[in-house]
């Protein structure tokens, strides 16, 4: 009862605070806003367990799935007409890399303090291999991946332009193919997302990309707390209630070639995917064992997660719940950025959409102890649960140091990479790089990049070739089961069977006879050592 | 009762949370105060972090202090009760060069004051003296606030290292002359109580912060 007192008069003290608004809009709209956000973390503890909206998202993501091709036809004219405007004005994002990286004090940097600075101008800006704008429908600059957003109104202007014109014909823009440039258009709640890309990124890959920016914004706000803002004003700055969450995104879209990082990151975005620990089983289930028994009498608990090095150890789920990919890589996306886990015990809320995307989880989050750098989440729709949870970590990281499982992490988490998978992976030195993925998890195995994709350029050609393949194979128009490609520089090979997806990348000398005893061999050795790869069932509390 | 509760029992156990506007430097004091480190790289911070630190007394007993170190962004302005709550004290943090921060620190004392009456010991601390060239709060008009909302002033830097320690040695004091006024407290109550049994006041006292601020109304009226 004493926890309902508390928002009302916490928000009455703030009535009475004139000034706290620097931008000069009407103060009470912030003490709303906090008030609906404290009430929303009420009301989604008692909802959240009532009812999962898992389901009804989906749906809504299949219609606008199947919206998504067509939807351009009848206006198609029109708009690309109008996308020559844009074109034009984003004329050259030129093949060049740009080195230049956004960095975190962006907004309040000195960088660009002239008013007129007209980035249309910029060689640098217009040299990104990828941009990202986000903007409210009314017209108002949220994000951009590079530059000031508050500098592009004109661009957005234009965005919104379009966006508004190919509504009044009761239709939705989905993409702009002009200038050797793709631009993917999302709509979702108030918000207006557009990718704009010279690289070999489908317009369906573009798209799930904004998706998981979205995502990442509601994990921020939650859904319900961003609609009754945008429904009380249209106009409203979104930065205001995002401030301190820009590096969130920022190292959830540049996680691929477009700024210079070579890494297997990507790929588990492309392939809708997380990655696993490599971990013997008898470990992986001394853990989960120990988790479970250490959480099971704690109410309220949803999800425990172990984390190390973006990769998942171990899940512990309340029975029926389980955490979809796209939000375990929403967690990763926050674990990867927030250096300062490391350092202290946490409390943080956190809205994970596809579980339930009006309310917010409280996560207690910590790295097991300071000689192992494993990140535990214990998420609870309690937000008085910290000090419970507090003490069901310091049992778990005792159990598991007596039963040497943190030894067996540290183990894993010293070698640059795993062992026995690099082994495998020497054995057949034709094999450059594969990515595969049982079709009964969102689980994707790939070995650590090495030569020649450790360069940049070389990179950016391995990332084309898996977003063509996986283009291909999963185009819902005409979805392919195998590819086999002779390319200048490498033999490629996509094959969808029952059970898996393999994408695989050999030397160009090598013939198809050889690529399938390999790949032969490759299969035989995965299904091998399925269980130190994969986790076949995430267990229960 | 009160000689066996102050006397040389195990480590006391104190919470503490700083409250402030985000960017005003509450991380960078903890962080300055634990490991005597500074980071000239803004991170925000977008989660609460509960550290804890063992102290040594001025009278040789051992102390706990539990810090909770919030973020200060807007958003999270709800979820203060969450760490308000049980906490005997509170740093009120703002940016010397920044207007807006003081007033922040205005809201909290006053939302502390009427959730948490005199329950809770306040300091309100003005950082980033090293930016004194900047500052847009004067030293007299911060503590003369303070005065009138009976909080303790203190500046700090926590990027020169300066004023941090004393900083929170004098939290620590403070928590530990309130704990020891009321335990003081606890015990004249309790007198009072066992000589005339119909007052019946002995339950709100012992209630802890929740409903703090009826409590501490009902403690001054039978506090005479």
């Amino acid at each position: 009862m004493e926890i309902e007192q508390t928002p009302t008069s916490a928000s009455d003290t703030n009535s009475t605070c004139e000034y706290m608004d620097a931008e000069g809009e009407p103060d009470n709209e912030t003490e709303l806003s906090a008030g609906d956000l404290y009430q929303e973390a009420e009301h989604a503890e008692t909802e959240q367990l009532g009812h999962s909206i898992i389901s009804e998202l989906r749906d809504e993501l299949g219609t606008h799935a199947s919206k998504c091709d067509g939807a351009l036809s009848p206006n198609a004219s029109a708009a690309t007409g109008q996308s020559k405007d844009l074109a034009a004005s984003v004329e050259s994002l030129a093949l060049s890399t740009s080195t230049s990286a956004k960095t975190e004090d962006r907004g309040s940097a000195n960088e660009l303090d002239d008013d007129q600075y007209d980035y249309q101008h910029d060689s640098v800006w217009r040299g990104q291999k990828k941009h990202i704008f986000i903007l409210s429908e009314a017209g108002k600059p949220i994000y951009s991946l590079h530059g000031n957003e508050d500098k592009l109104v004109t661009l957005f202007g234009v965005i919104q332009a379009l966006v508004s014109f190919v509504q009044m014909g009761q239709d939705a823009i989905t993409s702009i193919h002009a200038g050797g440039i793709k631009f993917a258009f999302m709509q979702r709640n108030s918000l207006i997302l557009v990718a704009a890309t010279r690289t070999n990124m489908s317009i369906q890959q573009l798209q799930l990309q904004l998706s998981d920016v979205y995502y990442q914004i509601l994990s921020t706000l939650t859904y319900s707390h961003m609609s009754k803002i945008f429904e009380k004003r249209k106009n409203f700055d979104l930065r205001r209630l995002l401030s301190g969450s820009e590096r969130l995104i920022y190292n959830l879209l540049a996680n691929d070639s477009s700024n210079a990082r070579v890494s297997n990151n990507i790929f588990t975005f492309l392939t809708n995917s997380i990655r696993v620990f490599p971990l013997p089983m008898v470990v992986r289930s001394t853990i989960v064992n120990t988790i479970q028994s250490n959480c099971s009498k704690i109410k309220n608990l949803v999800f425990a997660v172990l984390i190390a090095n973006n990769k998942l150890i171990a899940l512990v789920r309340m029975k029926k719940y389980s955490i979809h990919p796209a939000d375990l890589r929403l967690i990763f996306n926050l674990i990867e950025c927030t250096e300062s886990f490391k350092s202290s015990e946490n409390w943080t809320p956190i809205c994970l959409p596809k579980f339930d995307m009006n309310g917010y989880l409280h996560a207690h989050v910590s790295y097991l102890s300071d000689d192992c750098q494993a990140c535990l989440l214990l998420m609870s729709v309690d937000r008085d649960a910290f000090h419970t949870l507090s003490e069901a970590k310091e049992r778990i990281t005792e159990k598991l140091r007596k039963s040497q499982c943190l030894k067996a992490i540290n183990d894993e988490l010293e070698q640059p990479f795993n062992v026995k998978l690099y082994q495998q992976v020497l054995g057949v030195p034709e094999l450059r790089h594969f990515l595969y993925k049982p079709r009964a998890t969102a689980q994707l195995l790939c070995p650590m990049l090495r030569h020649p994709y450790k360069s940049l350029p070389e990179f950016e050609r391995l990332e084309a070739i898996y977003c063509s393949l996986l283009h291909r194979i999963h185009n819902s128009s005409r979805p392919l089961k195998l590819i086999y490609e002779v390319k200048e520089r490498e033999v490629v090979l996509a094959w969808v069977t029952a059970t898996y997806e393999l994408y695989a990348v050999f030397e160009s000398i090598v013939d198809k006879a050889t690529v399938i005893k390999y790949v032969d061999k490759l299969i035989k050795w995965i299904e091998k050592e399925y269980d130190v790869y994969f986790i076949r069932n995430h267990a229960t509390f | 009762m009160s000689t066996r509760r102050t006397g040389s029992g195990p480590t006391l156990n104190f919470k503490a949370v700083l409250l402030g506007e985000g960017c005003v430097g509450k991380t960078s004091l903890v962080l300055r105060y634990m490991e005597d480190k500074f980071n000239t790289q803004h991170l925000s911070t977008l989660q609460a972090s509960f550290v804890t630190k063992k102290v040594s007394l001025p009278d040789e007993r051992r102390a706990q202090l539990n810090i909770w170190d919030t973020a200060g962004q807007e958003r999270f302005h709800a979820l203060g009760p969450i760490y308000y709550r049980g906490s005997d004290g509170a740093l009120l943090v703002y940016d010397i060069t920044d207007q807006d921060s003081f007033q922040k620190v205005k809201s909290w004392v006053r939302e502390l004051k009427q959730m948490r009456g005199s329950e809770i010991s306040l300091i309100i601390v003005g950082n980033k003296t090293d930016l004194e060239e900047q500052r847009a709060v004067s030293y007299e008009t911060a503590l003369r606030y303070a005065q009138t909302v009976g909080a303790q002033y203190v500046e700090t830097s926590a990027k020169e290292n300066e004023g941090v320690s004393e900083l929170f040695e004098l939290l620590t004091q403070l928590m530990l002359e309130h704990h020891g006024n009321k335990l003081q407290h606890d015990a004249s109550s309790l007198r009072l109580q066992s000589g005339s049994s119909g007052i019946g006041i002995s339950e709100d006292i012992d209630t802890d912060a929740d409903n703090a601020g009826a409590a501490a109304e009902q403690r001054s009226c039978c506090g005479i």
